[in-house]
């Protein structure tokens, strides 16, 4: 028995050393020149999820192909939202990265907390609010591109039914149903929502199980608010329609991709990037929409839309972007039929931040 | 509700059951003979990415097939080695195999990412699971076989003495465990959701294992645990669709809680405790001592 352990120590450290290389060894920390600005992002899921964090890395890419040589940039992948991200923003802010993204929002009292203690690197926390002098906060409007998706499932549904798939009930999530629903019930009084409340962002296998049910409940066209093509591609299969999520997933889903919405981030990344590099990078807070170029919708896909419908969407997205056309325009009720956003004006930011509250219509209930 | 929804919600359970049930039925033959594999979630992920990977490259399912089997019985061998002939502790060396798994199957299918497949029909694998936990159950009832690993897992010290190669039926035991867990891989990635994403396991390797445990290492009760714990996640998604709301983190945590219910249960008689777990589980065996 003694002698064998020496072997069995060697040999376990060797498949956890490998095991815990193949995971940390996922960020190319690169060999910087001094006076190089090292730029850094925490990820929340792979770069290949072809949603949320693939769009963050597309930014990435843009930032490093605008800045050429002046920036180097790293990223750790994979980070979960816990004690877990406290250490990788350290670690990334120990190894002198002069600007570190942190990519999701449940990042944000990490990202606080390693700010704290290191004054003389900057910080940007994607979706969060919580901001210091070394931390800024920017966002996008994804709910404008879910009012133009509203519109078109209002039109194409024959069911009536929209099948949802939420991730978790926070605002950015119920804004996008809220948005969805105002826009998809304008156009259509008899549609109906059915919302299911996956509790992940990155589960294939349940996402697809979610769309599954949906489909199976009398949804002919499915929504998601969660990171993977798996309920586009159920859809497909299923020979219903649905919409991409954060970025085009039309080769997955060729005959149920309607469009997508999706996140550009890239000329936002190279903004910041320049700022940081000619020194006048401040704290601040972005909510940019499509009149920035942050969201932009995918190509309308010609097969399954008609041609009027594609023409009202584009005419709405230039609504959207010389400002005629708000996905939060009044009167908007709430689900007690309390007026929320009395006609003649639009929900401020304030309120579309903490919106925690379904507008009139939506037959669901918020889980507490 | 009419009948076609019944038939739909059944469909789903069935789809998104079967993975649980090859994973955990290997596992119960493992832990029958004696040891203990942490490693399911890390063998079916290799299992996954290895057949997703093969099935781009070959475009053959039946290639696909075997690859996924192979390294399934690769990942346990390597187990096996460990822990059988280096003796290393089988928590360890399991919880090894399952980071080890994680990191090497995102290494393999990184370039593979969001390559578009056409899924297998599931309906073959489903009935074959059911195939699968009908003839585990006989085996260890009315074989001769089945009768010695579970002396093995009892006592294998009798077993020794009676001329059983303990060692060898270990092994064995231990890459029908990893054979079964890269099946349940391939499943994932080519019939379930067929594409290949990084950790798209997403847990249920540990659930798997929490089931050989609730079945209290009874093969038929994994089926029962089984669909207990993929419908009760499908019937709150079709009661969410309804309308009703739960919290959803209840439902993610509910095959640990129940596990450990059962265990709480069946730790609270010495006697039942003793006839179910194998005795000898998680004990390493050398014959020279």
């Amino acid at each position: 028995m003694k002698k064998n352990t020496l072997p069995i120590i060697i040999i376990l450290a060797i498949l956890l050393g490998a095991g815990v290389f193949f995971i940390s060894n996922q960020n190319n920390v690169q060999d910087t020149a001094s006076d190089q600005k090292k730029i850094g992002f925490i990820y929340i899921g792979p770069p290949g999820d072809h949603g949320w964090t693939y769009m963050h890395d597309q930014g990435r890419q843009t930032m490093e192909a605008e800045l050429g040589d002046s920036i180097s940039t790293t990223y750790i992948e994979n980070v979960p939202e816990n004690a877990d991200a406290v250490r990788a923003i350290r670690k990334l802010a120990e190894s002198g990265h002069d600007l570190i993204f942190t990519t999701s929002f449940n990042y944000m009292d990490q990202t606080l907390e390693v700010a704290k203690d290191f004054p003389d690197v900057k910080f940007e926390h994607a979706t969060g609010y919580k901001r210091t002098d070394n931390v800024a906060t920017y966002n996008s409007r994804f709910y404008e591109g879910r009012t133009i998706i509203g519109h078109i499932a209002g039109k194409m549904t024959k069911t009536d039914t929209i099948g949802y798939i939420a991730s978790f009930p926070i605002p950015e999530v119920i804004r996008g149903i809220n948005s969805f629903y105002l826009a998809a019930s304008k156009v259509n009084p008899d549609i109906k929502i059915k919302v299911i409340w996956a509790y992940t962002w990155y589960d294939p296998a349940k996402e697809a199980d979610a769309a599954n049910t949906l489909i199976n409940q009398g949804a002919d066209i499915i929504v998601q608010h969660t990171d993977t093509f798996a309920p586009c591609q159920a859809a497909e299969k299923a020979g219903v329609l649905a919409f991409g999520q954060a970025s085009n997933q039309e080769q997955f889903c060729p005959n149920a991709h309607m469009t997508a919405i999706e996140d550009v981030w890239g000329p936002y990344y190279a903004e910041r990037a320049k700022a940081l590099v000619d020194g006048s990078w401040a704290s601040q807070d972005t909510w940019a929409g499509m009149k920035e170029g942050h969201v932009v919708m995918s190509d309308y896909n010609t097969k399954i839309l008609p041609a009027d419908l594609i023409a009202e969407a584009k005419a709405m997205e230039a609504g959207i972007i010389d400002g005629s056309l708000h996905s939060f325009a009044g009167p908007i009720y709430n689900q007690e039929g309390e007026l929320v956003v009395p006609e003649g004006s639009v929900a401020d930011d304030g309120m579309l931040a903490g919106m925690m509250f379904y507008v009139q219509g939506i037959e669901d209930q918020i889980p507490q | 509700m009419d009948i076609n929804m019944i038939f739909g919600i059944i469909n789903i359970i069935l789809i998104g059951t079967t993975p649980l049930v090859f994973a955990a039925i290997g596992e119960l033959v493992v832990e029958k003979s004696g040891v203990l594999n942490l490693g399911l979630e890390g063998m079916m992920l290799v299992g996954a990415v290895s057949a997703f990977v093969t099935l781009v490259v070959t475009d053959s399912y039946f290639v696909a097939f075997i690859v996924s089997l192979i390294s399934g019985l690769v990942m346990s061998g390597l187990f096996a080695f460990l822990v059988l002939y280096l003796m290393a502790n089988q928590v360890a060396t399991g919880l090894a195999l399952t980071i080890f798994g994680i990191g090497i199957s995102s290494m393999i299918g990184k370039r593979y990412i969001g390559t578009p497949i056409e899924g297998l029909s599931p309906y073959f694998l489903i009935i074959t699971s059911f195939l699968v936990v009908i003839f585990i159950g006989y085996f260890f009832k009315k074989t001769k076989l089945g009768l010695i690993v579970k002396a093995v897992g009892e006592s294998h010290d009798s077993a020794h003495s009676l001329g059983f190669n303990v060692i060898k039926i270990r092994f064995l035991s231990i890459l029908f465990g990893g054979a079964m867990s890269a099946l349940a891989g391939f499943y994932f990635s080519i019939c379930y959701a067929p594409m290949w994403q990084e950790g798209m396991i997403a847990g249920r390797g540990w659930i798997a294992l929490a089931l050989v445990v609730f079945a209290t290492w009874k093969p038929e009760r994994i089926l029962l645990g089984a669909y207990i714990f993929g419908g009760v996640a499908i019937m709150q998604m079709n009661l969410q669709a309804f309308g009703v709301k739960f919290p959803g983190q209840f439902f993610n945590m509910m095959p640990y809680l129940v596990t450990i219910l059962v265990l709480v249960i069946i730790s609270g008689n010495k006697l039942r405790i003793k006839l179910s777990a194998p005795a000898c589980l998680t004990i390493p065996f050398n014959k020279n001592q």
